[in-house]
């Protein structure tokens, strides 16, 4: 099937099959390697994209429902090769270790902050419930989500 | 201290891996690259009848399928370490296939590799392939596999046991005082399975050259060089000098990814046999049937105490499962990792410790995060809590009766256990006290009554752990069975400019090596630390290591590359004497520069590289370059030790457990990168109360798995736990040049018996003296109405 | 993992999506927000040969007020749900148990359709829609119907739906007081016991998911109400429990009397 995706501000446009999900899509047909497969199966969040605005894991969407809509991966959160606030927050609290749930986590604190753009360490923690960290027990990725919350309301 | 060292300077690794930059070895992707899915049991215990791919055969894209029936790797994986029978018969150490040909011995035994084009053609053509398999009666739970009549997994033995070993006093003599002891606690449980779930699957890439008869594999490995050494000795017969193993960016390991896996050596073997490079990446349902899992340990265990509380004898019988083949490291984690810190951070004067280690129709089990010191650390910490609130005592108090005394292994001896180790220094009661402050202990005991007049169950729980970690001495390890040295290798390598790049053998998943070791490196030489670079997990770049687990990289890794820059600062020394006309000893050397003594003379570090590499005017005799490797093999463990608390409120009607305060005092020695250190705590403290609260393997009778997936195997979400509270005490090392001991596994050690111990001190006061783990609601809540 | 192959058509109207599920039969899948359906298929434990995505059938996606009604169409995602002030404001128990279930990225793709077709035992809304009295709309070959809650779920993973008929819409009678409260599964975070208590006057209804097979209205309960949660002692008589790795029988029972009690008491 073809479909016309829009990818971090590019359009794409390739035939592929329907099976494809749109986490393997973005790594072996757009060489995104950033978008992560921790579990394939919607229960982990390392895949975790922004499409037509919000965060969804892109495991558990087919590439081909997709078709037209505007994707953001973590490739395309720095802009002109700035870091954005929650990655350069990520970097600041070591909100990472081994790195691997890091994009999945830098994309849905981006939903979590356009809901809560003042988020209590409470709306924090419900809603990185979707995403597995196994090397930092949290604590340093909700202290980056509250300082990039600080810096993007400053 | 320097200008680094000690400082919290934020991770140089960071940036490309927030954003999305980093190489896992799944994000490679090599030219002709073909992709491989496996035929795996769906039984735990079975013959195969017949394995028919002929229909696999002539599906799209296929490009070879191969069975148990090819001669790939005849000898199988070996195990690493040797532990034999006390009465001397030597392990039983069973072949353990890279693809099963006659008999499974566990779920998700790989019995046919599909190689083919693409991915999903190789998922399509595994399916097509038929295995006619006889289901046979299977044994999971390791006590169960010592009973009459158990099933066996090898038939080359009369029982299961692969080694039945001990450790300790006398066991007549550690029973007699048992006799004798005013009071004995008792327990009998279960140190449940876990699976460690490091959240980037397990992936390889193998690549055979035939020009050059080069083999390249890619892994998602903590240990590159142990992986060439055991695939090229033992199981496939190749030279080590073709084979390159390169392991990157690697997405969390907590020991799963120590080991040499199966799948490692069939790829490497069959990407010959195809002459394409080959890529394997495990799913998460063969990640929970196949990666190693943790722990497993069935525990039986008497504590004596005299009137006063003091511990005069400690007597313990485990099982221990080994699952249905010897992992690399299996046999060390309950006997060595495991064994040898039955003293704890008491001083206690008897001890006995005895393990029968049965196979059992299960994923072989080996090192998860402490290895060994968790299930230690959890017993101690469990029964000596227990013996208080049966004796009517504080926890606190029964501790602070049996702490060893402070020492600093400097002016005060080591202490002398019971169980074979020395630790180098310690001092247990300040961790304790300042977790205690940390707390308000005194305050919380009011809180607790004051609530539980109104039907609130609160608890606290503390825990006091040591634990031994830097794991190295080669000759004490050999003495133990390990078949490989435990020293680590630092090159340092002065480039013309003065630039400096570091060679180590330890390997970084996390733990954010480049970072710290660029620290003390820039520190240790006086220049920027953009001016060192940090190279690690290629074999065809670093002479060698033994890379990461058991907390040992900055203190084994590190210290060889302390002793690399002592002989760099050495030859340069020589040098720059040279080139000031000055003796060597009128210089010293300070931020970057060798400077006479008492004058402004001096040379800089890069003057003195760059000579050494352009040396026409240059010390008779001496030879050029600044390039150096060390070998450290430090001449003892280091011992970490802590206290952790928790405090919890449980739900009187639904047994649930909350998890309100964590509080970790933890002495990991001298700190280089504070930030990185509690990132360390954090991360380890999550998995230990995911142990206590949430996390475990379960089986059912016949061996298929429960808890297969993150609907059911539950592990620590953000909103399961609470800010942990991370607190330091100060005890350097005596015996390694950085002073540290190691802060990887600390967290995971010292959390798990603290949260139970709150548990079931939120409920002493219903009779409730121990709950099994994890605490799910329904087992507290069942601990609860008895 | 992967899922076997399937030819996709996006739907472009329900009677298109009807007339494929009734070409097809067995072989075809409806796809909304793909939250369950797509992982069961990688598994390989669902292999269907067509899949026929509603998501772009106009209408289906909008809530709306008639009334003394909310209508939900089937394929409103959890998000909408959650963020819709006009339920927040009329059915606010939907609302509650929408914050309950799933995580941010499960809610911005999963449908409340979706989650009713698929009658999970331990799924959320069943327990809402049957406490609140919902209908729910449907359409197949044979034309539109509406199939009351009570009457929907039939048991584990299965509806009242026929092969052909697909979920369109769910109607919600407005309601001022209720309480929704899950007791979690600690993998999932499905429902252990899931409970929703809408208060009427003086009357309840109590809807319960989780704890049976079949999520059922707690009639037992609800006659014995008298303003307090004594009647929560009832929750499971004449259910036949459901039993697993973290919840027996027996303290599965408790739970539900726990959770309804809890629930009244609010
Ligand atoms: C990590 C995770 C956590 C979750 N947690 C919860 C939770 O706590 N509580 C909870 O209730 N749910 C939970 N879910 C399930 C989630 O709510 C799903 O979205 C929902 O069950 C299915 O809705 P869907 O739109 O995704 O349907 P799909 O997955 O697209 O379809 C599900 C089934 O319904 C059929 N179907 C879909 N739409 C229709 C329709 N309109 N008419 C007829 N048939 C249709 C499909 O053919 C399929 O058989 C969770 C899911 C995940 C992945
Ligand atoms: S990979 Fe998509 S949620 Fe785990
Ligand atoms: S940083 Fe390793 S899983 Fe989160």
């Amino acid at each position: 099937m073809n479909v016309t995706i829009t990818v971090n501000g590019k359009q794409f446009t390739h035939d592929i099959e329907p099976r494809l999900s749109l986490a393997q899509y973005l790594r072996e047909n757009l060489d995104l390697t950033g978008t992560h497969i921790g579990c394939d199966t919607s229960g982990c969040g390392a895949c975790t994209i922004t499409m037509d605005g919000n965060a969804v894991k892109s495991c558990t969407v087919l590439a081909v429902q997709a078709d037209g809509s505007e994707i953001t991966t973590i490739e395309g959160m720095a802009q002109n090769g700035e870091m954005h606030p929650i990655q350069a927050a990520f970097k600041e609290k070591h909100g990472l270790q081994c790195g691997f749930c890091t994009p999945g986590m830098v994309m849905v604190a981006a939903d979590i902050l356009k809901n809560y753009p003042n988020p209590s360490e409470e709306d924090i923690r419900h809603g990185l419930k979707g995403n597995f960290c196994r090397c930092t027990g949290y604590h340093n990725i909700v202290k980056s989500i509250q300082l990039a919350a600080e810096t993007i309301n400053d | 201290m320097g200008e680094f060292i000690g400082k919290s300077v934020k991770r140089r690794e960071d940036a490309r891996f927030l954003k999305g930059m980093g190489k896992y070895t799944d994000d490679i992707k090599l030219p002709k690259m073909t992709h491989s899915a496996f035929v795996r049991s769906p039984y735990a215990h079975a013959k195969i009848e017949n394995v028919d791919i002929s229909e696999a055969e002539k599906a799209d894209g296929v490009v070879a399928i191969f069975t148990g029936k090819d001669a790939c790797g005849e000898y199988g994986v070996p195990c690493g370490w040797q532990v034999d029978f006390k009465n001397g018969e030597t392990m039983r150490e069973p072949k353990h296939p890279l693809l099963a040909k006659d008999k499974i011995r566990h779920l998700g035994e790989a019995v046919t590799i599909v190689i083919a084009e693409t991915l999903e053609q190789a998922r399509d053509a595994a399916e097509l392939v038929e295995v006619d398999y006889e289901e046979l009666p299977a044994v999971t739970d390791p006590k169960k596999a010592m009973e009459e009549g158990a099933p066996l997994v090898h038939d080359d033995w009369d029982s299961n046991a692969a080694f039945d070993w001990c450790i300790g006093n006398d066991r007549a003599e550690v029973e007699a005082a048992l006799e004798k002891a005013h009071h004995v606690t008792e327990m009998e449980y279960r140190n449940q399975r876990l699976a460690p779930n490091a959240m980037e699957p397990r992936s390889y890439i193998a690549d055979y050259d035939v020009n050059g008869d080069k083999y390249t594999l890619y892994t998602s490995t903590q240990n590159p060089h142990l992986i060439r050494l055991l695939m090229c000795a033992f199981v496939l017969g190749l030279p080590e000098h073709k084979v390159r193993i390169v392991s990157k960016d690697v997405g969390g390991g907590f020991g799963s990814k120590i080991y040499h896996y199966t799948e490692e050596a069939l790829l490497t073997w069959a990407a010959k046999e195809i002459g394409r490079p080959v890529k394997w990446t495990s799913d998460r349902s063969e990640a929970f049937l196949t990666d190693a899992h943790g722990r497993d340990h069935v525990v039986k265990s008497r504590m004596g105490f005299d009137k006063d509380g003091k511990i005069v004898a400690h007597l313990t019988d485990e099982y221990c499962g080994m699952g249905a083949y010897l992992s690399t490291f299996a046999p060390a984690v309950p006997t060595y990792l495991h064994g040898t810190l039955f003293q704890g951070v008491y001083t206690t004067p008897l001890i006995h410790l005895n393990v029968i280690a049965p196979f059992t129709h299960t994923v072989p089990v080996d090192a998860y995060r402490g290895a060994g010191r968790p299930e230690a650390t959890y017993l101690l910490e469990r029964i000596i809590s227990k013996g208080a609130q049966e004796m009517g005592m504080d926890a606190a108090e029964i501790r602070y009766k049996n702490f060893i005394p402070p020492f600093d292994g400097v002016e005060e001896a080591g202490y002398q256990t019971q169980v074979a180790l020395q630790y180098d220094s310690g001092n247990y009661e300040a961790a304790l006290k300042k977790g205690l402050e940390r707390l308000g202990y005194d305050d919380f005991r009011k809180e607790q009554s004051e609530a539980r007049k109104n039907g609130r169950l609160l608890g606290v729980g503390i825990s006091t752990y040591i634990e031994g970690c830097g794991i190295a001495p080669s000759a004490v390890v050999g003495a133990l069975g390990a078949r490989a040295g435990l020293y680590e290798v630092g090159q340092v390598r002065v480039q013309p400019t003065g630039k400096v790049s570091v060679f180590t053998g330890a390997h970084s998943h996390g733990q954010g090596h480049e970072t710290v070791f660029a620290q003390f490196v820039a520190d240790k030489l006086g220049i920027d630390m953009a001016d060192v670079e940090i190279e690690h997990g290629d074999t065809d770049q670093v002479a060698f290591g033994m890379g990461t687990y058991g907390s040992r990289s900055l203190a084994v890794g590190g210290s060889a590359i302390i002793k690399s820059i002592d002989k760099i600062l050495e030859k340069g020394a020589k040098i720059a004497a040279h080139k000031l006309e000055a003796a060597e000893d009128d210089l010293e050397y300070a931020s970057g520069k060798w400077t006479v003594k008492g004058t402004d003379k001096s040379v800089s570090f890069g003057d003195v590289a760059l000579t050494a590499y352009v040396p026409h005017n240059y010390p008779e005799g001496l030879e050029p370059g600044l390039d150096f490797s060390s070998f450290y093999d430090p001449s003892n463990f280091t011992y970490p030790f802590g206290t952790h608390i928790a405090v919890v409120e449980v739900d009187a009607d639904t047994g649930a457990v909350e998890l309100q305060r964590f509080i970790a005092v933890d002495d990991v020695g001298n700190i280089m990168n504070p930030m990185i250190v509690e990132g360390q705590i954090h991360g380890g403290v999550a998995q230990g109360v995911g142990q206590a609260l949430l996390e475990e393997v379960a089986y059912d009778e016949a061996g298929q798995m429960i808890t297969g997936s993150y609907m059911d195997y539950a592990m620590p979400r953000a909103d399961d736990l609470p800010m942990i509270e991370t607190e330091n005490t100060v005890t350097p090392c005596p015996h390694n040049p950085l002073g540290v001991k190691g802060a990887g596994e600390a967290g995971a050690i010292g959390s798990t018996p603290a949260v139970v111990n709150a548990v079931v001190d939120a409920l002493a006061h219903l009779g409730v003296t121990d709950i099994q783990m994890p605490l799910k609601p329904q087992t507290v809540w069942k601990a609860m109405q008895n | 993992m992967i899922p076997a192959k399937f030819d996709y058509i996006k739907a472009t109207s329900i009677s298109e999506a009807v007339n494929l599920l009734d070409e097809h039969g067995f072989d075809a899948k409806i796809l909304s927000g793909g939250q369950s359906l797509l992982p069961a298929m990688k598994l390989r434990l669902n292999r269907p040969e067509i899949v026929i995505d509603i998501n772009g059938i106009p209408g289906m996606n909008s809530i709306e007020e008639t009334g003394d009604e909310v209508i939900i169409g089937a394929n409103c995602t959890h998000t909408q749900i959650l963020n819709s002030d006009m339920v927040y404001k009329t059915v606010n128990i939907l609302h509650q148990a929408v914050t309950t279930l799933g995580d941010v990225q499960v809610r911005n793709r999963g449908t409340i359709g979706g989650s009713l077709a698929h009658a999970d035992p331990s799924a959320d809304y069943p327990a809402v829609v049957l406490a609140c009295n919902a209908q729910i709309e449907v359409e197949g070959k044979g034309g539109k119907r509406t199939i009351a809650a009570t009457d929907f779920f039939q048991g584990i993973f299965t509806t009242a739906l026929e092969d052909d008929e697909i979920v369109t819409a769910v109607r919600f009678p407005k309601v001022a007081h209720g309480k929704y409260l899950k007791f979690y599964q600690s993998a999932s975070r499905f429902a252990i016991v899931g409970v929703a208590v809408v208060f009427d006057d003086s009357k309840v209804k109590v809807g319960i998911t989780g704890v049976s097979d079949t999520p059922y209205r707690a009639t037992a309960v609800e006659e014995a109400y008298t303003g307090n949660g004594d009647a929560a002692e009832h929750a499971v008589d004449g259910i036949e429990v459901m039993s697993d790795h973290f919840a027996d029988e027996n303290y599965r029972s408790h739970l539900a009397k726990v959770m309804v009690k809890r629930a009244l008491e609010e």
